[in-house]
């Protein structure tokens, strides 16, 4: 495990969430090159292997251009019109607006995969619940909870098997959808009710709770999130400077 | 639950017999303190633990439960077992010392960060007993600990237990059906009437002696009394399906390979092996539901009746009169919202004229005794009731093959008996019949010829 992995979960939730407080302020290609070089020089600390990080990012390297794509065809024109065919109008003002949302999704999603892609359900739990104080019942209880979808997916492919076996299986897939959730319900219900009398059973809910893991927070933690927010930071001075800066809402 | 007037001293280890009904599970929960409030239900009369209310929050009372995969909290397994003492408000240091104990005590020998998702049934029940033992509890509850498990599972449960009883001195009641497990572990057997009270209590020997045929009969596995096997007429038929040097599996990955095996008319086959062996999977893949890995399931000529000769290219509507399927879980395969038109469904999809159907659903019902529930909601029977009509749902359109997954899992000694009996009819009547199964008295009663995976 790196250096990186072992830092409070809640550190890299806050991290990302400040990065993406100070991109989404701004619609402008400079502030998001910005973020994105800054997090490309800082990959090699905290991040995965090449590998993993292709494995792991591609969703939002899929959906960046075609966010742009659609700000291309469809965004608002200014400037020189190059194409027009119904409703799509190509313009200057629609281009650098494609470039500007498609750098700016890669500038929010990036980090926050990279960030969030070390992190144990786990350990989250225990830095909401320690370190930001959130309420254990609350936590403890969605983490528990997080155990049983495993089990629904079981569930589910049951419920479509027993269908076919039942002899209604050719047609009417869709139809057949709100019967098998009203099936998983009851079986989640179920389950739930077993695993809150098991939580129960054993004391949960009691006034005075400890923690056998001490969710830390010291220095590695604040300067992961000082880091968040200097490179948001760096983005906004780099757009104003450059005068790009393009406040989301003036 | 009514009546019940019980003293139960320290140190006692007791087995707590009954029928379905009685109220054994809601008086261990009342005992653990997990009932609820007066806003669910009703209450008269006391109990005390200890001299007081019992209160989990107390941590004198640890329960364990029937179901493996509900009573698993947390996704290590240290910190499940330590989820009890940190509810408990014990410092740090110490759980972690008695989490070490606990993990010892039940024999588990696991990293603490081991994910407990990974564990087997008999596993996963000793984690739970683990999770209990930490917070020193003086009486152990046990609803069912075994169950849900294969016979090794079972008596690594048991001996956990008996172990830790051993070493702590802990009072035990358990609840079980079985009660050969647990006669070796315990001191008094309670009874409970379905009427309220208590029908006998004492020495275990001298209970099941005096009141072995009561118990028998309301479902209790009496030891000496399971070995039973109906009698059987008919002679093995036509092949119906083969299995060619057969590869079963999930999404491709392969988790058992070179399987051969023929199934014929008024022949009981057992498929037999571990949690995990694959049992469950080659059972979906000769009744046509999954596709093989490799190799091939054929259906002779007989079963094809001019269709093709792969189960799983057929049909859905084509399965229904070749090949019927029983899952473990009955739910699972529930679509209707009465006992009645549950059972019209495969008639329906069959096309059968009206009045035909009407005549093989009110058969059914009253072959499987659901006459009296054929307007309730199927999800709403007992456990028992809900085996019964999965069982039907299949043989409403009299498949010449039937396949079963687990039918006798958790089942109490009646409900047994009971499927036992049908399916030897079945067999008689020149069906065949595949199941998968832990149950070793239950492939005795029955199989004709076993597949060990």
């Amino acid at each position: 495990m790196t250096a990186f992995a072992r830092v409070n979960p809640v550190a890299k939730l806050a991290a990302a969430l400040l990065l993406a407080a100070c991109l989404v302020l701004t619609i402008d290609p400079v502030s998001a090159a910005t973020a994105l070089l800054l997090t490309g020089i800082a990959l090699p600390f905290i991040g995965p292997g090449w590998r993993t990080f292709w494995a792991r990012t591609w969703p939002v390297w899929v959906a960046a251009p075609l966010t742009g794509l659609t700000i291309l065809l469809y965004g608002q024109a200014s400037g020189t019109v190059y194409v027009e065919f119904l409703a799509v109008r190509i313009s200057d003002g629609s281009i650098e607006l494609a470039v500007a949302t498609t750098l700016r999704v890669l500038a929010i999603g990036l980090p926050a995969v990279v960030l969030f892609s070390s992190v144990d359900p786990t350990d989250l739990a225990d830095g909401l619940a320690q370190v930001w104080r959130l309420p254990n019942r609350f936590v403890l209880g969605a983490l528990a909870g997080l155990r049983l979808v495993g089990l629904f997916i079981d569930d589910w492919r049951y419920l479509e098997l027993a269908r076919r076996a039942r002899g209604v299986g050719d047609t009417g897939r869709i139809r057949r959808i709100p019967g098998q959730v009203f099936a998983l319900l009851v079986l989640s219900i179920r389950r739930g009710t077993k695993l809150a009398t098991a939580m129960e059973a054993r004391a949960f809910g009691g006034a005075h709770r400890t923690w056998a893991r001490e969710s830390r927070f010291g220095a590695a933690e604040w300067l992961v999130v000082a880091s968040g927010a200097l490179v948001g930071a760096a983005a906004i001075v780099a757009a104003v400077v450059t005068g790009e800066w393009n406040f989301i809402a003036g | 639950m009514d009546g019940i007037d019980l003293d139960i001293r320290p140190g006692e280890r007791v087995l707590l017999l009954g029928p379905s009904g009685a109220g054994k599970s809601t008086l261990l929960s009342a005992l653990a303190g997990v009932l609820g409030g007066a806003d669910e239900g009703e209450q008269h009369g006391e109990l005390t633990i200890d001299g007081r209310e019992p209160d989990p929050a107390h941590g004198r009372v640890g329960l364990v439960l029937q179901d493996p995969e509900s009573q698993v909290i947390m996704a290590r397994v240290g910190d499940d077992v330590a989820f009890g003492c940190e509810n408990l408000g014990i410092e740090r240091e110490e759980i972690w010392h008695r989490v070490g104990e606990a993990l010892d005590a039940v024999g588990l020998d696991l990293a603490l960060d081991r994910s407990t998702a990974a564990l087997s049934g008999g596993q996963k029940q000793r984690l739970a007993l683990a999770g209990v033992l930490a917070m020193r509890p003086g009486l152990l509850l046990l609803d069912e600990p075994t169950a849900n498990l294969d016979p090794d599972g079972v008596l690594e449960v048991r001996d956990s237990v008996s172990r830790v009883l051993e070493a702590t001195g802990a009072t035990l009641v358990v609840v079980e059906h079985r009660v050969d497990v647990w006669l070796p572990v315990v001191d008094r057997v309670i009874v409970l009437s379905p009427e309220g009270g208590v029908i006998a209590d004492g020495d275990p020997d001298a209970v099941l002696v005096d009141h072995g045929e009561t118990l028998a009969a309301s479902g209790v596995w009496v030891p000496g009394r399971e070995a039973w096997s109906p009698e059987r007429f008919a002679r093995p038929g036509e092949a119906l399906l083969t299995a060619d040097s057969l590869s079963v599996g999930r999404a491709g990955t392969v988790v058992r390979s070179e399987i051969d095996l023929e199934l014929r008319e008024g022949v009981a086959t057992a498929l037999s092996g571990a949690n995990g062996s694959g049992k469950t999977t080659l059972a979906l893949t000769l009744a046509g539901l999954l596709p093989s890995v490799a190799g091939e399931v054929a259906a002779s000529d007989a079963l094809r009746a001019g269709i093709g000769p792969h189960p799983y290219r057929w049909k859905s509507r084509d399965l229904l009169t070749r090949i019927g399927m029983v899952f473990q879980e009955p739910e699972h395969q529930f679509l209707a919202s009465t006992v009645r038109s549950e059972l019209e469904v495969g008639p329906k999809a069959q096309r059968l004229p009206e009045p035909e159907v009407r005549d093989r659903v009110d058969q059914l019902l009253q072959r499987l005794r659901l006459e009296h529930l054929a307007e309730a909601n199927p999800f709403t029977l007992s456990g028992g009731e809900k085996r019964r009509l999965s069982v039907a749902t299949a043989l409403a359109t009299r498949p010449r093959l039937l396949v079963l997954d687990e039918p006798t899992f958790g089942q109490d000694a009646r409900t047994w008996r009971e499927q036992v009996a049908l399916l030897a009819e079945l067999l008689d009547e020149g069906s065949a019949v595949l199941f998968a199964t832990h149950d070793r008295v239950f492939v005795e009663a029955l199989a004709d010829q076993e597949v060990s995976l």
